[in-house]
Parts: C-alpha cells; structure tokens; sequence
C-alpha cells in the first residue's frame, strides 16, 4: 500500500524515518517520506496531495502524545481524511512507559493503533490493512 | 598539545572558564538537562554545580521552543504539561534569572543549549535573562533536525550572533554543534569542517569565544585523529584573539542498553577526551537510550566522567597524526567552501546547492544526499560514496543501498560492540587491541527498537 511517512511537529529526529522507510519498502509497500518537524497543517496537505492509503507517524522526542494528538484532531476535521488509517508509534512521552489515558485520547480523537517501538505490531497493522480492530 | 585547547585573551565567561580549567589540566564536564518546571530546573542546575566534578551547567530548552511554536509552549506551560526541556522564551526572564540566581557565576557558568535554525527568540530570551553561553550552528541546527531551508537558518544565525555578541554584558560564547550531524555514521573529515566552518561563521558575525565540537565515533584511534585535526586547522583559521576550545560529546549514536555498556562508553569519551585535549565533555546518561534522563542520572554520568577523565592522567604525546587523512579531507572542505566566497553566509549555502558539502543520510531538501558514511571491517568510518564532495570514496567500499537491517547493525555498531564486551581491562573496547573483526551482523535481534537519535 501507498504509506505516507512522518515525524510530528515538534521533532527533530530522522534515524527513526531513514530507518522506517527502508523497513517499509522492503515489506512491500510505497513509502512518501515527509522528514521531521511536520505540523498537522502541513501533514493534512500533504495526505490530500499524496492520498496515501495509510499514514505512519514516528515521534521519539517525548512530545508524540501532545503533537500527535493535534496532528490526527486536524487530519479528522477534513472530509476527505476522515477514514485514512492513521497510525502513531514510537517512544510518545518523557518517562518511558505507555500512558493509557494519553492512548486512549488518541483512539479518541480518530488515532486507528497508538504502537510503541514494537515494529512486529506495525507490521501487523499494516498487513490487517491498517483497520482499527487490530489490537494497538 | 594543550597549547591551542583554549587560546585567546583572557577574560570571564564560559570560554575563560574553560581556558582556566585546562591550564589548571582539568577536564570541564557538562551535562545536557532541561525540565520544564523552573523549581526542577533549578535543582538540576544545583546539583550539577554540587556534583563532584568539574562542571558548567546546561539549560536544555524544549522541542517547542526549538521550532519557534512559542505559543505552544506557553500552553503546554499553562497547562502543566511535561515537556522535554525548559522553555526559556515561555518563561519570563525573572523566572529564569531566579533559576539561575546564587548558582550561575564566574565559577559556575550556565550553557543553554537548544537545536533551533531560527534561535533568535533564545537569544534574546537568554540574554534578558542575563546568560551568554549557547551552542548551535547556521547548518548543524538546519539540516539534521527540520524543515526550515538552509538560507533561512544562515540569515537568522546571523542575526542570533549580532544579538549574542550585542546583548551579552560579558564575552558571549557560541559553540559549534557542526561536530555531531546527525551522530553517526558521518565520517570525521567532514564533522571536523563542518566545526571548523561554523565558528569561522561565528567570528564573522562578531564572536570572539567560541568552541569546536566533535562527537565520539567508532573508533578511539580515529576520534583521536579527527580531535587533533579539529584543534591544529582550529589554530590555524580561527583569527588571532579569538578564544576557543575544543569539546567533545560522548557517542551520540544509538547507545548501549546495558547499564555497564552505557558506563564504559562514557569512560571511553572521558579517556578520548583527556588524550586528545579536548577542554570540555558533554556526557551522556545509561537512561537516555529509553528516556529523558533524571537529575541523579545526569549527576551520576559527571561524576563518572570525571572520574573517567582525572584517572587517565596527563594528555598523551601526539601519537595520532594531526596531518593524515581526516586532517587533509577537513582541511580540503574547509578551503573548498572559503574558496566559494569569503562570507560564509554565502559560501555555505552554496556549497550544499552544488554537494560540494553533503551529509550522509540527511533527509533535508537542501542537502544534496549523495554522500554515504559506512562502518569498515576495523571499525572505522570511511566514505562509501562522497557525491560531489571534493573528496575520494574509499576504494573497496560497498556503495549499495543499505537494507533495513544493514542500517540497524551500523547505528547499533557501537551500542552492540559495548553490550557484548563486559570485563575487559581498563581500556575497554575504547582500547587498540580489541578484536576488530568480531562483529556479528545483528541479524538474531528482534528489528523493533525505534531509533532514539
């Protein structure tokens, strides 16, 4: 499938999406990377242009819950976004452990799977066709 | 070998400091720390300055921060959120001078420390707030880390340095981060210039106490060699007056997991650092490969440092070559690029538009990305492909597409090889006699860590 790539706003970090776009490729699928530090103005663009079949948002600054959750709020907000498969995943806060209510403002707010760094259960997403009754 | 580590008039200030800690043969340890709160944030400072160890402090500002979304960091203030540093520009300048007030002095001075490309509104935050020490760089800020284009960051560095030198009541420092891009797998040549370029940068945009920086790589014989290349081409362009230093960051890379791992390759920087001269070490923390590191963590990493670093004794007699190959590919970047034009807000971006400068796995869209760094079979840093950087690919080397796993073994080089190895002597795997060859490929690890770096 056709995946759209990308840090969130806040984050600088690029090993993570050098690395998750080689790891995508080879399972088969088409990669559009966005790079780091891209606000959900300029994600939501970039779905309507690229009309990617699902996105994958990598954040490991500790920021990922706050921008992610801003990210997948503006993605919702567009008709035509409304459905996409939107995927969050990485190390999302500062102290290293998963957060249950940050995750389940996310799933909230239309996030389909909130993944930490387990890329065994990306994979699975993916492959389930990155619909929401896949088990985060 | 200690001549040139920190040159220049004297004077107060970050760089003076530093100067007198390497005449007196003390190594200056710092660590990187922000926390939100200012309570917090000032218990780091203290601790810091409490620390048995040599130090400066470090404000680490937010990610917020860093990209200029001001407002969001005066909500994520307004609402009690943790953030991943201090957020000096959502903090007003007296809240920050009251986190300084009592510890920031001639004998404890203060770093800030941020990431920005445009960092003109830390710059002013941090001089209202009476600090005049902070880092960064017109490209080292720009193109590992965002978006913003690389003319951009050049104009706004430009500025920052005006108001850094205008506003500062002491003599401002900038250090240069050109040392680091990215972390890893970008060979010395081109961190060693890329150092070198910036705080000449620096100095056209009237700063006279700088610092070159230069992160520890895969191989202690060849940091050793990129550390003394960085101080004799430092010598050699930085203007008569100008003071400077050298510091070195502990690996930047993917870092070991293991508790000893992580303590041994923190002692390794220390050694390198105190061989090679370096004046100041920035330390890393076991926890940084999980999470922000706490207070006790980053206390714990400068007073092993430390330790690290007055137990390896008086700075080796120049056993690495100051003339060989890294020296030479720096010092052919350098010309190269002052060849372009002799401002380097002009010849700097024109370099990158032509790949005569060229960052391995650099994802911006103003770097040519023709350039590939790869681990050799000794465990050194070579260049598989140098696009058009004036500079010779080794021969030899694989110039294909990393895979996926391939990429992970070379970002895990040193983690793994510091994992693996326990009970080795003193010198640790940072020592010449470690068995080069051993490495296996990674491939029985699960491929699910995210890349923290």
């Amino acid at each position: 499938m056709k995946i759209l790539l990308s840090g969130t706003a806040s984050d600088s970090h690029t090993w993570n999406l050098v690395y998750l776009r080689l790891f995508l490729e080879e399972h088969g699928h088409e990669v559009v990377g966005l790079g780091p530090c891209v606000d959900a103005e300029l994600l939501a663009a970039a779905c309507l242009r690229h009309t990617p079949d699902a996105v994958v948002l990598s954040s490991v600054n500790g920021h990922g819950y706050r921008d992610g959750l801003d990210a997948v709020r503006v993605l919702r907000t567009r008709p035509a976004l409304a459905a996409l498969p939107v995927v969050l995943g990485g190390k999302l806060g500062v102290v290293g452990r998963r957060q249950d209510e940050e995750v389940r403002r996310l799933l909230d707010a239309g996030c389909d799977a909130v993944l930490g760094d387990d890329l065994d259960a990306l994979r699975a997403f993916l492959a389930a066709g990155a619909r929401r009754e896949v088990p985060a | 070998m200690t001549a040139d580590t920190a040159t220049g008039p004297s004077g107060s200030g970050f760089g003076a400091f530093v100067a007198e800690a390497s005449a007196a043969g003390r190594l200056v340890v710092q660590p990187r720390m922000g926390f939100g709160d200012p309570g917090h944030m000032r218990t780091g400072l203290a601790r810091t300055r409490a620390a048995t160890a040599h130090t400066v402090g470090t404000l680490t500002v937010d990610s917020y921060t860093r990209v200029g979304a001001l407002a969001a960091a005066r909500a994520a203030v307004a609402d009690g959120a943790r953030l991943n540093g201090y957020p000096i520009a959502a903090h007003s300048p007296d809240t920050t001078r009251a986190v300084l007030s009592g510890l920031r002095g001639p004998d404890f001075p203060v770093q800030v420390r941020h990431g920005s490309a445009r960092p003109e509104a830390i710059v002013r935050a941090l001089t209202a707030a009476g600090l005049d020490a902070t880092e960064g760089g017109p490209v080292s800020y720009c193109l590992p880390y965002g978006r913003t284009p690389l003319r951009e960051s050049v104009s706004a560095w430009v500025r920052a340095c005006e108001l850094l030198a205008e506003r500062s009541a002491a003599t401002p420092h900038l250090e240069s981060f050109g040392g680091c891009l990215l972390g890893q797998l970008c060979p010395p040549g081109l961190l060693v210039a890329m150092s070198v370029l910036e705080c000449l940068f620096f100095v056209q945009h009237g700063l006279r106490s700088v610092s070159l920086s230069y992160a520890q790589q895969t191989d202690a014989a060849q940091d050793e060699e990129a550390l003394r290349a960085l101080h004799r081409l430092a010598a050699e362009f930085l203007p008569a007056g100008v003071e400077h230093h050298v510091v070195l960051y502990t690996y930047m890379g993917v870092y070991p997991r293991t508790e000893s791992g992580a303590l041994r390759l923190l002692e390794a920087s220390a050694r390198l650092a105190v061989r090679s001269g370096a004046g100041r070490l920035i330390v890393k923390t076991a926890a940084e490969a999980h999470r922000i590191p706490t207070v006790d963590e980053n206390v714990r990493a400068l007073e092993t440092a430390a330790a690290a670093a007055a137990l390896a004794g008086a700075p080796a007699p120049d056993t690495a070559p100051e003339d060989g190959e890294i020296y030479q590919e720096a010092r052919t970047l350098v010309e190269t690029v002052l060849g372009l034009h002799a401002d380097l807000a002009r010849a700097l971006p024109a370099a990158f538009a032509r790949g005569l400068l060229d960052v391995p796995f650099c994802l911006h869209p103003d770097n040519a990305g023709h350039s590939l760094g790869f681990i050799d079979p000794a465990g050194r840093l070579r260049w598989a492909r140098t696009g058009a950087m004036p500079l010779r690919p080794d021969t030899g080397a694989d110039a294909d597409p990393y895979t996926s796993a391939g990429l992970l073994t070379a970002l895990r080089h040193v983690a793994d090889r510091y994992d693996r190895d326990s009970g080795d002597g003193p010198d640790g795997p940072d020592g010449y006699d470690r068995d080069s060859a051993d490495h296996p490929d990674g491939s029985g690890r699960p491929a699910a860590t995210p890349l923290s770096v």
